[in-house]
């Protein structure tokens, strides 16, 4: 962060405070709905009815969370968002990893071991990239119907993987066509054969590519409403649907602190992995432009 | 049968034909150079050879077994390449150690081979480091490093020098020509580079446009090139290539050359072929290396056909332990080799001695040596 500064132009001190005021402006436009969701759900229902929004709460209180977490309504059962967050923890688990292996492979395939059509096929692949959501519905609940996995959360993992390969080889395609071909050729000629060249050679220089793609189908799986909503059972729905069904299921009274304990519980997996890994998603998508 | 045949080898790209009919024989423990000018399908063939590339027609054969359908990691052959292509997230140990372990060495066996060959080429200090740590020359001991350690039947190498530096390149020729000594190992070795490639190697093949021009020692190579490509392209400078005629001189026949004044002077030829006695007039290109054409004390004192010209110099070079000199023979300029402390100076009459014995002769249409 310090080699910003170094690089950046000369510019007056007027100049100075009016690009600050701005980014402050913008931070502010951009935290101020995360604040108000934190400071209401640590409000008792009662003051949030009688106060402003953007108050400070006068005491504060743990209770929305706990009930958002294990007893909240959802739907019929008074169960919480607990078991909708661990169906959504099992299904992006699995969806994550398996797509993102699939890709890394194709993208050695393809950047590797040409053969004819592979262009043709990169480019399917990019153009289901393109495919909006809601053309698949139908077709898909299908598929699932008939290999036995509707409802299912096998069934959700299946639909995020085959959905999630064209972005995940697209990463990983552009990443190994920087790849120097001749360390492949090297390793043929020291006897290593196919996986071996990939699980020896490839895979340990492409950690940053790794994290990229993690990252893009974790917020991706994890944030997805329509897949789950369509192809869910009870059982299975994703903390999304769950989140949804709390806000609006409610008889009675707007819990809101509740409702804000929720969302925020709901988003807070993708907040983590981008604090934790954040870094490396710019290095990983600087690293294909720049050489290293 | 040699050791590696290479028997009517052609390749195609689609349509495009970059390989024609190659027939080469390397024999046990020679050093083989490929040469030629960018494009002439050098490394497409060095990538047969390896099993890199696929060939289209021909065959390629080890200790006389067809290898075309074998796969790469089965021949026992080691390369290595331009951008040396060490594995990056290995350290240089590793880097030696890994074809050993692909084919199923034992630990301790790989660690006493590594440890023998990283001594052999002075890395012994650098075997933790990753290849990112190196310097150019470090890099390049260490690709060394990596075909030796698995002592195969063929090395073949790509242009391995052409990333140093120009001293770091001279000391790594003869670093490699040292290795080949001690080893023994049948290496095929690409270059552009013809000092290189007289240097280094036991048997040249010169190549253009995916054509087998000569196939012959050094020495065979320099003093008769087969025709006016090969001739052009070996040495530095290459071989003058004067426009001539053949005329019945005062002892037996002689080539008529003119002289930078316009004028004609008769150069008899030397031990001349019997096909040529009776072939007076015809235009042929006389080929003289520039150390055939020199001034009286730089001339080889034991040729038995110097003789004397005198010419108009038109430019002198001076390159330290030599001096080039530009004159005009035939209507074309041409360089001459003199010793470094040669007197002649530009816009003077000088006389030369001219080394007949080293002369060759082309024929202008076919290109190809008459004598
Ligand atoms: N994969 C390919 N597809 C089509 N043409 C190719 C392919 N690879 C090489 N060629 C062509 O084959 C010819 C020989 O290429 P090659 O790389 O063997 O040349 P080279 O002699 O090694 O040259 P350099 O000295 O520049 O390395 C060139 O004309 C090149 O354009
Ligand atoms: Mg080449």
């Amino acid at each position: 962060m310090s080699q910003s500064r170094d690089n950046s132009l000369p510019t007056s001190h007027f100049t100075r405070a009016l690009i600050y005021t701005a980014l402050l402006i913008f931070a502010v436009y951009y935290l101020l709905p995360l604040f108000v969701m934190l400071t209401n759900s640590l409000k008792t229902l009662d003051e949030i009815r009688a106060g402003n929004m953007l108050a400070l709460p006068r005491s504060i209180t743990i209770e929305p969370w706990l009930k958002a977490w294990d007893s909240a309504q959802i739907g019929v059962d008074p169960s919480g968002l607990k078991p909708y967050f661990m169906n959504s923890v099992l299904m992006v688990i699995p969806a994550v990893l398996i797509s993102t292996m699939l890709g890394a492979i194709n993208g050695y395939i393809l950047t590797k071991w040409n053969f004819r059509g592979a262009g043709v096929m990169f480019g399917l692949m990019l153009f289901s990239c393109f495919i909006p959501f809601q053309i698949v519905l139908i077709p898909m609940a299908r598929v699932l119907g008939l290999i036995g996995l509707a409802g299912t959360t096998s069934g959700l993992v299946l639909v995020h993987v085959v959905y999630g390969i064209g972005f995940t080889t697209l990463f990983f395609r552009n990443y190994y066509n920087a790849f120097p071909d001749e360390l492949v050729r090297a390793a043929l000629l020291d006897g290593a054969g196919f996986f071996r060249i990939f699980w020896r050679i490839l895979l340990p220089s492409s950690g940053p590519i790794i994290v990229v793609t993690i990252i893009w189908q974790f917020t991706n799986i994890w944030n997805d409403f329509l897949f789950g909503a369509s192809f869910a059972d009870f059982d299975s729905q994703p903390i999304t649907v769950a989140l949804n069904n709390l806000v609006s299921s409610s008889t009675g009274v707007k819990e809101y602190n509740v409702h804000f304990a929720g969302a925020i519980l709901a988003a807070l997996p993708t907040l983590i992995v981008y604090i934790v890994s954040g870094r490396y998603f710019v290095r990983g998508l600087m690293a294909g432009s720049v050489k290293g | 049968m040699a050791f590696l045949d290479i028997i009517g080898v052609t390749k195609r790209f689609g349509s495009v034909k970059v390989l024609h009919e190659i027939n080469i024989g390397v024999e046990e423990g020679e050093f083989l150079v490929l040469v030629g000018p960018s494009g002439c399908g050098k490394s497409t063939l060095l990538n047969m050879i390896a099993g890199l590339e696929i060939v289209s027609s021909g065959e390629i054969r080890i200790r006389d077994s067809r290898i075309n359908e074998v796969h790469p990691s089965q021949r026992d052959i080691a390369m290595v390449f331009q951008s040396y292509a060490l594995y990056p997230n290995m350290t240089v140990g590793g880097n030696m150690a890994f074809g050993l372990e692909m084919h199923g060495i034992s630990k301790s066996e790989r660690q006493a081979l590594v440890k023998e060959v990283a001594e052999l080429l002075q890395i012994t200090p650098l075997l933790d480091r990753k290849p990112s740590q190196l310097s150019g020359g470090q890099r390049q001991r260490v690709a060394m490093g990596r075909a030796l350690v698995r002592d195969p039947d063929v090395f073949l190498f790509d242009e391995p020098l052409s990333n140093l530096d120009a001293k770091l390149r001279v000391d790594m020729r003869t670093e490699i020509k040292k290795l080949h000594l001690k080893l023994g190992t049948t290496t095929v070795y690409v270059t552009h580079d013809q000092i290189e490639a007289m240097t280094l190697s036991t048997r040249i093949a010169v190549m253009m446009d995916g054509h087998l021009q000569q196939i012959g020692s050094p020495a065979e190579i320099y003093q008769l090139p087969s025709n006016l490509f090969v001739a052009g392209f070996m040495g530095s400078p290459p071989m003058n290539l004067i426009p001539a005629k053949i005329v019945n001189g005062n002892d037996g026949i002689a080539l008529h050359v003119s002289l930078h004044s316009g004028e004609m002077t008769a150069l008899n030829l030397y031990q001349p072929s019997p096909g040529l006695l009776n072939q007076v007039g015809r235009e042929v290109i006389l080929g003289l290396r520039p150390e055939s054409i020199t001034d009286p004390d730089s001339a080889d004192r034991n040729s038995p056909a110097n003789q004397p010209l005198l010419n108009r110099i038109i430019i002198t070079e001076t390159a330290g332990s030599d001096t080039f000199v530009k004159t005009m023979l035939g209507g074309v300029e041409i360089t001459s080799r003199m010793r470094g402390d040669s007197e002649v100076s530009a816009n003077s009459d000088a006389s030369l001695v001219v080394d007949m014995s080293k002369a060759v002769l082309f024929d202008p249409q076919s290109e190809q040596r008459i004598s």
